[in-house]
């Protein structure tokens, strides 16, 4: 047996069914081994579309994504979608080729230090010496990617180490990872101080996030919410965890969340993150972060407490399991007037758009949800577009919100969409991607036509960056630089050709009709809608300003220049 | 936490019990130089168990960034753990090596300098004398500013390491 056949039998023990994979001289052996497994090759087109393919699977089933590419560039173009998981916390494993070991760090052909080059954006790596090291390796890989906090882990393959014959005794060694820690089980006394944290709190918040998502906690949060009678706002990744037609539900907050969330985020006199990292889309200005308010910390990561806010109480673990026992510690509270404050707030500042000027984004993705009745799987890719797919796609169902969240990839939502059909055939999915991100990775439309994925890839067309156009009109005094993508394709004509079933939407009238057709069409489809040039996004927190500043309607004065990062 | 003010701002001593692998010395200075923070000095040994290496690792900065460090490098597959020590704790030491020019100075005169310390002449060629010293930091610096006056040539210092007293691991 060479070490490519032990690491595709060690695949196969843990489950495998996908490689998304790209070939090379240093994987041969691997892709060789390939031949004679259950394990299904999906041949992609380009490396970053291996990664976010495995990256849609991932979130989309809660398993390892896997990805197989060689050395060099191949490695190298990987490096975006490792990035991008690792932001989010999915698990991957990323197996990369490599020049065989006597000549590692001598320049080889196509040689890169992978190891290197992976080590910042990785949960952990390994360089392989020998064939034998194979199954202890994949074995700790892959319980180190699921477990705790998740996250990517490579392995970097010299071709001497696959190619070459392996002559261990077995496939399921021990493992020798004595410095991986996972959270302690926490003690009841704990618990039940935490509990008391709650005690009296008039106006509680619970901050949703990935964590509780990764967790699976959604009927955990439900019952809490719904125990202590307290509003649920989610992040970003969050929404899913909590019902979002639920009227405990604020929606998404942050810095283009609901008036409403953000409304509470200043207003409450508790608040308490679920498996969120009060990231600066969230807590966009530390220093005027919930004021005066208490601050609890839910999270499996103890290196997420105290690294942006100092919480009064923390407990470190899996959010399901705490929220099961907290639920039996905590009391209904007294928050009908804080209710009461909340529905006045929905009532006043509710999302809304109009098509006035024509068609909007905004209504495009409301009929989609009003159409699939918001059962799709929704995957994203990065601007405007997301932000509004955010808002308008409501998310009643957990592990259906797909998107780049941390990283903030543009490219990701197409091919992670693609990978999310694979995980599950039986869903309906639906990629929802502005003309930007989409030329990024369009090239996996041969893939999606090849294997038949009838995944809706809606391509919200402006013909502009819109959010960094946005910011120009805002804030720089709508001196427009480098966002105007006049020179599209026609979106249409390049789905048909790959052989995939185009749409197109430009107006208002027709928009419905044409709509319930492509949602409905049975193998994959371009939805080509055309909507104004010149939209924004509201509401919106300027980055680096707090809550109190949020722009709810759009603004009549000057604005000044943000000063938080992005 | 614990940490002793210095002149820049707090001065830290970390004692690090970490898998003996290829790239964890990388993985713990990417925790640091991802956050600015600069490393003073950083000692790498065996320890008693051949499977581990010991790290002790001196750096300064603001408290909350290096809790930060210190957390992130507790996440560290490799990293068995990561402490911070104080000097009530701990045992601190640390070596140097002066290498002081012959001319104007007698031998006499340089064992003059150094008795009151934990140090000694270990060479004595034709040009220089290498003066070994070993003790904590702060007696380190001391006689190196006294040398300094006699012509240090050139100095090489071990970075500090640290080992807890009593039943405690350090």
């Amino acid at each position: 047996m060479t070490g490519a056949e032990a690491l595709i039998k060690c695949l196969e023990n843990q489950g495998v069914e996908y490689i998304f994979g790209y070939p090379g001289g240093a994987v041969i052996p691997i892709f060789d081994a390939l031949v004679n497994s259950k394990i299904k090759l999906i041949l992609v087109r380009h490396e970053q579309g291996a990664t976010h393919m495995a990256d849609g699977y991932a979130r989309a089933t809660g398993k390892p994504g896997v990805v197989c590419v060689t050395s060099g560039p191949a490695a190298t173009n990987a490096i975006t979608g490792i990035m991008t998981a690792m932001m989010d916390s999915i698990p991957m494993i990323v197996l990369t080729g490599q020049t065989i070991t006597p000549l590692l760090g001598k320049d080889a052909f196509q040689e890169t230090d992978t190891f290197s080059v992976s080590m910042p954006v990785v949960k952990h790596n390994y360089l392989v010496k020998k064939a034998n090291e194979i199954p202890r390796i994949v074995k700790e890989a892959f319980y180190i990617t699921q477990t705790g906090r998740p996250g990517p882990v490579l392995i970097d393959l010299p071709k001497d180490t696959t190619a070459g014959e392996f002559t261990a005794s077995t496939l399921d060694p021990e493992m020798d990872i004595p410095g991986y820690k996972l959270p302690a089980k926490i003690k009841s006394v704990d618990i039940k101080a935490f509990a008391k944290q709650f005690k009296n709190s008039k106006k509680p918040l619970l901050l949703v996030g990935h964590g509780a998502v990764i967790s699976k906690a959604h009927k955990e949060v439900l019952a809490f919410a719904e125990k202590i009678k307290a509003p649920v706002a989610t992040t970003l990744l969050g929404k899913g965890a909590f019902p979002e037609s639920h009227p405990l539900s604020l929606g998404m907050i942050g810095m283009h969340g609901t008036a409403y969330s953000n409304k509470a985020l200043i207003g409450c006199d508790l608040i308490c993150s679920i498996g969120s990292r009060w990231d600066d889309r969230v807590n966009t200005n530390n220093m005027e972060f919930c004021l005066g308010a208490k601050k609890l910390h839910i999270d499996i990561d103890q290196g997420e407490i105290n690294k942006i806010v100092k919480p009064d109480s923390y407990l470190i673990g899996d959010a399901k399991e705490i929220l099961t026992e907290l639920l039996k510690h905590v009391d209904p509270l007294e928050t009908g007037t804080w209710l009461k404050e909340m529905d006045f707030y929905k009532k006043e500042f509710p999302l809304h758009y109009s098509n006035e000027h024509g068609l909007t984004a905004q209504y495009v993705i409301d009929l989609a949800y009003q159409i699939t009745k918001g059962k799709s799987i929704v995957v994203t890719d990065v601007g405007q577009h997301q932000m509004w797919a955010a808002q308008f796609y409501r998310t009643d169902y957990p592990d259906s919100w797909l998107s780049s969240g941390g990283a903030g990839t543009m490219g990701y939502g197409f091919p992670a969409a693609l990978g999310a059909q694979f995980g599950r055939p039986k869903d309906h999915v639906l990629a929802i991607v502005g003309d930007g991100g989409f030329q990024m990775t369009f090239y996996e439309l041969a893939t999606a036509s090849i294997h038949k994925l009838p995944v809706k890839v809606l391509v919200i067309d402006n013909k502009y960056l819109g959010m960094v156009r946005q910011w120009q009109e805002l804030f720089f005094d709508n001196r427009l630089s480098g966002v105007d993508l006049e020179g599209n394709p026609d979106f249409v004509k390049l789905g048909e050709a790959y052989g995939i079933k185009g749409f197109h939407i430009d107006n208002v009238e027709k928009a419905q009709e044409i709509m319930t057709q492509a949602l409905n069409y049975k193998g994959p489809a371009i939805i080509h809608a055309e909507v104004i040039k010149e939209d924004n996004v509201f509401p919106m927190i300027p980055a680096g300003k707090s809550a109190y500043h949020m722009i709810i309607e759009p603004p009549t004065e000057k604005l000044e220049r943000p000063s938080g990062s992005t | 936490m614990t940490a002793i003010k210095s002149k820049d701002g707090f001065t830290h001593t970390i004692s690090m019990l970490v898998a003996n692998k290829p790239g964890v010395l990388v993985r713990i200075a990417m925790a640091f130089s991802r956050r600015g923070f600069n490393i003073d000095s950083l000692v790498v040994s065996p320890s008693a168990n051949e499977k581990f290496s010991r790290m002790t690792i001196t750096a300064q900065g603001d408290p909350e960034t290096l809790e930060q460090i210190i957390r992130q490098a507790n996440k560290l597959v490799d990293v068995i753990h990561a402490w911070e020590h104080n000097d009530q704790e701990a045992i601190h030491s640390e070596l140097a090596l002066f290498k002081v020019r012959k001319k104007g100075n007698s031998k006499s005169v340089i064992n003059g300098l150094i008795k009151a310390f934990q140090a000694r002449i270990i060479d004595d060629s034709e040009d220089s004398f290498i003066i070994e010293q070993v003790g904590e930091t702060k007696e380190l610096d001391k006689l190196e500013d006294i040398l300094k006056k006699y012509g240090v040539v050139e100095m090489v210092r071990t970075g500090k390491v640290v080992m807890v007293k009593g039943h405690q691991p350090t």
